[in-house]
């Protein structure tokens, strides 16, 4: 009998099968999984669709698209780089007309959430793209104002407070009433919480952290910038802590203020980690470079992650890095039974027993242990 | 459709300068047509490199010992490629594929001369198979800088009514490349369309041929390209080259899902490596605007 206790400490950190409610709110959008594509790295869904069923995960960020085609930058336009690569595309892309008739249709009529990603260079163009979007089925408009390449006499607007509300407050005004609008902000700023504000006061729904960091390789043989572009975005693995930590800054912030935690993610375990930062929603892309089916399995990992720690919902997941750890007694499967830990831990069975504590898991005591140290 | 397959390694050989590997991936070999290509990933789960290698398809079994298999030539040209070269028979590895357009083959039968520089002719066997199974006549020119470098000698002397081969250095056949030979084949095998795979400059070069062929009437070139890619399924926009479309207009299309095959005379050969500014939505024509 006493082996039975055991048993169950031995099942922590496996997966065990309880049903976990993956459910999450972004804004009025609510969606049965948190797990997107990051916007540049999956086009607009089609290609990805013999790898995942991108109905099954939250949803597609679609690529970044302006008003006009755009044939983007010379190449080379990408460079890998330690667990990471730097790209410059320039935002190759149809335009919106386009990509409202062939793209977003599509997504319709596979029943795939779209989030579509806008991008201009002028707080006027937002302004019409958004406008576009009325009427049309998307679940969330995702203000790219952080992409650093995009020609723009060098200014960028998620650098700048103003710049960045400007372009926010347009296309909330523009957009379809009801549809989230989240604005994705570069990591390339002071503050970033500075920012943050002043996006969610110029009527942001929530905020996608973090788009690329600017970068630069060389080739030794050539001498020369690899890149035609010479610098580009930095992503993937390489770029996770600092975009981790720009989640737990904002979340900090800003706790009601719904986040997409994006930043070079890989696994379920990546995932987990900017939920309990604060994300309420994570975003992969440069990992389906490396592994097209990632955005299911990602989504699958996160769910066993969650059930292993006891956990039955991501809800209660978000933000959870940054509180004090509780005492979780799992309610699924069967907690030990009182008579079991009676016999285990030898207590006569005519005194209550006393209160067992589960332990979620060991490295998620780490995290807060090096909160506390933080604050 | 292509498909990811978790396979495992079945044998790593060298040939000559570059390597062989065979791997076991069910699913991919009962859909492939000549031309298309496969994505590796390589240096394992936790590895530090994220972009899967482009090989083309070289050889396919459908159904072996241990289920369908797929075989690709590489040469070790970095750290991506040097991890290939060190894996062993029943290592993992991840595989997507078949991927990107095939060679279009001719409804008839045909002469058709095809041509490979160094590794490059790995496609061209598949496509041979193909060739002559329609009843076309098949002639090789194989060229590499040495003789070291050339691959599938024996392979072409098996499948083709006559080979030519050409080396740089001339430790290997003729001394010179393959676009010296190449109009002599065409006249003398009376070809009727050109296949190749190789370096985007050799490409260059046999569409320069094939479009001044019988005395500049010209014939058509099937050219398979090597842009470096980073995704191999359509999604980064990294393998982009300015092809002409049927509408006359030039777009950058991706090599990957348009390509890489294209047809010689639709390559803007002139602007490779940029953005021609009558090219939809090029910088320019932003600035008319």
């Amino acid at each position: 009998m006493g082996d039975v206790s055991v048993t169950i400490r031995q099942d922590i950190g496996k997966p065990r099968h309880v049903s976990v409610d993956m459910t999450t709110s972004l804004g009025p959008l609510v969606v049965n999984d948190p797990v997107f594509t990051a916007s540049g790295c999956a086009a607009a869904g089609q290609e990805l669709a013999a790898f995942n069923d991108l109905t099954a995960i939250g949803g597609v960020v679609t690529k970044s698209i302006q008003l006009r085609p755009r044939a983007g930058r010379a190449t080379p336009r990408m460079a890998e780089t330690p667990s990471g690569m730097l790209n410059s595309i320039g935002l190759q892309g149809p335009g919106i007309d386009v990509f409202i008739k062939r793209d977003l249709a599509w997504l319709e009529e596979h029943e795939v959430t779209a989030v579509v990603s806008i991008a201009g260079s002028s707080v006027d163009d937002y302004a019409k793209l958004a406008g576009k979007l009325r009427g049309k089925p998307l679940g969330m408009i995702e203000v790219n104002i952080s992409c650093p390449n995009v020609e723009d006499r060098g200014q960028v607007f998620a650098c700048d407070r103003n710049a960045a509300a400007a372009v926010v407050s347009a296309v909330r005004r523009a957009a379809p009433s009801g549809v989230p609008v989240f604005a994705k902000l570069s990591p390339d700023v002071t503050n970033i919480v500075d920012i943050a504000k002043a996006c969610v006061d110029a009527g942001a729904t929530g905020l996608s952290l973090i788009n690329t960091t600017l970068g630069m390789v060389i080739d030794t043989t050539t001498m020369r910038p690899i890149l035609a572009g010479v610098t580009g975005g930095l992503s993937g693995p390489a770029i996770r802590p600092m975009a981790l930590r720009c989640v737990w800054q904002v979340h900090e912030a800003l706790p009601e203020v719904p986040i997409f935690g994006i930043g070079g993610i890989r696994t379920g375990l990546d995932a987990f980690q900017f939920i309990l930062a604060g994300a309420s929603a994570v975003q992969v892309g440069t990992v389906i470079f490396n592994d097209p089916g990632a955005p299911s399995r990602i989504s699958r990992e996160l769910r066993e992650v969650l059930a292993s720690r006891g956990l039955n919902s991501l809800e209660q997941a978000i933000g959870m890095g940054h509180r004090e750890p509780e005492t979780i007694i799992p309610e699924d499967p069967e907690p030990p039974g009182a008579e079991d830990l009676d016999i285990e831990l030898g207590v006569d069975a005519d005194e209550p027993a006393p209160v067992e504590t589960v332990y979620i898991a060991p490295d998620v005591d780490e995290v807060f242990d090096i909160a506390a140290e933080d604050a | 459709m292509p498909v990811q397959v978790k396979g495992e390694v079945l044998s790593v050989k060298p040939i000559g300068d570059y390597y062989s590997m065979t791997v076991v991936a069910s699913g991919i070999a009962e859909i492939t047509r000549p031309g298309q290509f496969i994505a590796v990933a390589v240096g394992g789960d936790d590895g530090g490199m994220l972009l899967r290698r482009a090989f083309s398809i070289y050889s396919v079994r459908e159904t072996g010992v241990y289920g369908g298999t797929v075989e690709f030539i590489f040469s070790v040209t970095g750290r991506g490629t040097a991890w290939l070269s060190r894996q062993r028979p029943y290592d993992p590895i991840d595989v997507v594929g078949p991927l990107g357009r095939p060679f279009a083959l001719p409804r008839e039968p045909a002469n058709c001369v095809l041509v490979g520089g160094g590794y490059g002719s790995a496609p061209l066997f598949l496509l041979a198979d193909a060739l002559r199974t329609r009843g076309c006549r098949v002639d090789a020119v194989l060229g590499a800088s040495t003789g070291d470098r050339l691959f599938g000698a024996l392979d072409a002397k098996r499948m083709a009514a006559s080979v030519a081969f050409t080396t740089d250095d001339g430790s290997y056949g003729e001394k010179g490349r393959v676009t010296d030979v190449l109009p002599e084949v065409i006249d003398r095998v009376h070809a009727d369309v050109v296949y190749a795979c190789g370096p985007m400059a050799m490409l260059e070069g046999v569409q320069r041929v094939a479009g001044a062929a019988y005395g500049g009437a010209g014939i058509p070139a099937q050219l398979a390209v090597e842009e470096s890619m980073a995704c191999g399924v359509g999604v980064c926009m990294t393998c982009v080259l300015p092809v002409i479309g049927s509408d006359d207009n030039t777009r950058m299309v991706r090599s990957c899902v348009d390509g890489p095959v294209f047809a010689g005379d639709r390559i803007r050969w002139d602007a490779l490596g940029s953005i021609p500014d009558d090219a939809i939505g090029s910088g320019v024509e932003v600035q008319k605007k």
